[in-house]
């Protein structure tokens, strides 16, 4: 039991710690949280439902769709509702969360229209398949999540330390005047910025729906809340507090029902979270803020 | 080279800049001295692209580059070291020269090696983070930032500020030094008699006007800077 939930922990923990990420890559570039980020997520999913329950066609193709749709998402999120606000004048630092939560209204509404209010299904031929080792059950599904969100990690996490346009966006995520002062368009890298992150958001959305079965267009506020307590526990815009922070909280809300308090799950998850940033109020792997040191 | 024509600049409604004109030829050491609050780093900013001016132009080699945004002056061979030098903390001093290169293609090897020859600490710190360097090595990690992009024309935006005067030495040493090899530089400086030392010609701002110009030598000579800012 113990060892079934640890592995359902971690398959859950990873798909939190690709949402926190999509959070936190915003939010270290562009220094806001942009609430559309959770309906983003369940746009992605909804194209796994679309393309693996009523079209019949193949997963891979699935992930392909939710990463263009999510990512066209990202890009007009930035075009209409991040960059008009951006450097104007008397614009309130608020402005740019609260247009995002127009965006996410708007897009959980057209959700509803698109694809209904109730539940879908979504197909995975191997969602049956699993391995028998003891007493413990392994699901292939899981596996393939665990796997598709380590890669993601890893990929990200060298991207960023290795690349020259990684690099450019940590020097964008430190500094935008100072970087674009060493040559970056911090435009362009802003943009790409929000694209990956709502990819990154899509990924997770199918991820969530090989996982559960079930979608709606209500799951982005929920994923969408846990996400945002991610990257508070991880520390706001940092990459490693992200993946850290989603594992945390995906084993310890699956941990408690091996304790049988399943119904106390979401709450003892983010006491959790509570007790740690009591502890360590910048978070996980975050910097104490430059005024609280002065 | 470059030169500024009648610019104005404004924080919002308030005028930082009401009527300056700089003109930078090439090769030379050109020096802007002024208080604080005289529009010094108003003008270095409205230079690299960071501020735009209302009114007024800039022209960078027979070019108008006065609308354009910091990183395509970067690529037309204009680089700032900021006021405070903006050394980017989180990453090390390795990744802060690459950054510097951030423009260019091709193997950027043999200008890393250069630099860390004439910078030995920053050889030394490669791979420390930029934020826990002293201030007079951040200095040194951005004039050397700055080189990698290889510019025509460097603006250096108070080199000198909150640093040991052994180290003040250093940096306007190293700033003649670069000048020497072909790089034209535009210096803002408090630090009025060094900058006047090694400079060809000087410009002093009050209150976002040009007041006075001319030539270093002559600067140091006049007796109403020699009294405001050179402290006797």
């Amino acid at each position: 039991m113990i060892l079934e939930q640890l592995i359902n922990g971690l398959t859950l923990g990873s798909i939190y710690a690709i949402v926190a990420l999509g959070y936190t890559l915003v939010f270290g570039v562009l220094g806001i949280i942009n609430m559309a980020h959770g309906e983003i997520f369940m746009f992605g999913a909804f194209m796994g439902v679309v393309i693996t329950h009523t079209l019949q066609l193949p997963l891979a193709l699935a992930f392909v769709v939710a990463i263009a749709v999510t990512a066209l998402l990202g890009l007009f999120l930035e075009l209409l509702a991040l960059r008009p606000l951006r450097g104007k004048k008397g614009v309130s630092h608020l402005a740019p969360l609260i247009s995002t939560i127009g965006v996410s209204i708007f897009l959980e509404n057209l959700a509803h229209h698109f694809f209904g209010a109730g539940n879908r299904p979504f197909n995975t031929s191997f969602s049956e398949i699993s391995v028998q080792i003891g007493s413990v059950t392994i699901y292939a599904v899981q596996l393939v999540i665990f796997a598709i969100a380590v890669l993601l990690m890893v990929g990200l996490s060298f991207w960023l330390s290795k690349t020259k346009a990684g690099k450019a966006l940590r020097a964008c995520a430190e500094n935008l005047e100072a970087a674009s002062l060493l040559g970056v368009n911090t435009k362009k890298m802003i943009m790409m910025t929000v694209v990956i992150a709502s990819a990154m958001g899509g990924i997770a959305g199918i991820l969530v729906g090989m996982a559960f079965n079930s979608v709606t267009p209500q799951m982005g506020l929920t994923m969408g809340l846990k996400g945002l307590a991610i990257i508070i526990l991880g520390g706001m815009g940092s990459v490693r507090g992200a993946m850290a922070g989603g594992l945390i909280l995906g084993l310890s809300e699956t941990m408690i029902v091996v304790f049988g308090e399943s119904g106390y799950r979401d709450a003892i998850a983010f006491i959790a979270i509570i007790v740690i940033l009591l502890v360590r109020p910048q978070g996980l792997f975050g910097q104490a803020a430059p005024e609280a040191r002065r | 080279m470059l030169s500024v024509n009648n610019i104005q600049t404004y924080y919002g409604n308030i005028q930082a800049l009401k009527n300056v004109s700089i003109e930078v030829p090439q090769g030379s050491i050109v020096t802007i001295l002024g208080a604080n609050g005289a529009g010094k780093t108003t003008t270095m900013k409205s230079i690299a692209g960071v501020l735009k001016p209302k009114q007024g132009t800039i022209t960078f080699l027979d070019e108008d580059i006065t609308n354009k945004n910091p990183d395509e002056l970067v690529r037309k061979g204009i680089s700032l070291v900021p006021e405070g030098r903006a050394i980017l903390s989180g990453m090390t001093v390795l990744e802060n020269l690459e950054m510097g290169a951030y423009q260019r293609k091709g193997s950027i090897k043999q200008d890393l090696d250069k630099v860390m020859e004439r910078f030995p600490i920053l050889k030394e710190r490669q791979s420390q983070l930029g934020g826990t360097l002293s201030g007079g090595q951040q200095q040194m990690l951005a004039i050397a930032r700055a080189l990698m992009a290889k510019p025509k024309l460097l603006l250096l935006d108070e080199p000198s500020m909150g640093l040991a005067p052994l180290i003040v030495k250093d940096i306007f040493q190293i700033v003649k030094e670069i000048n020497e090899e072909g790089t034209t530089v535009l210096l803002v400086e408090q630090n009025a008699r060094q900058a006047l030392k090694i400079a060809d010609h000087a410009y002093v701002l009050e209150t976002g006007r040009v007041i006075k110009s001319g030539s270093a030598k002559e600067l140091l000579k006049d007796s109403s800077i020699k009294e405001a800012y050179l402290g006797h």
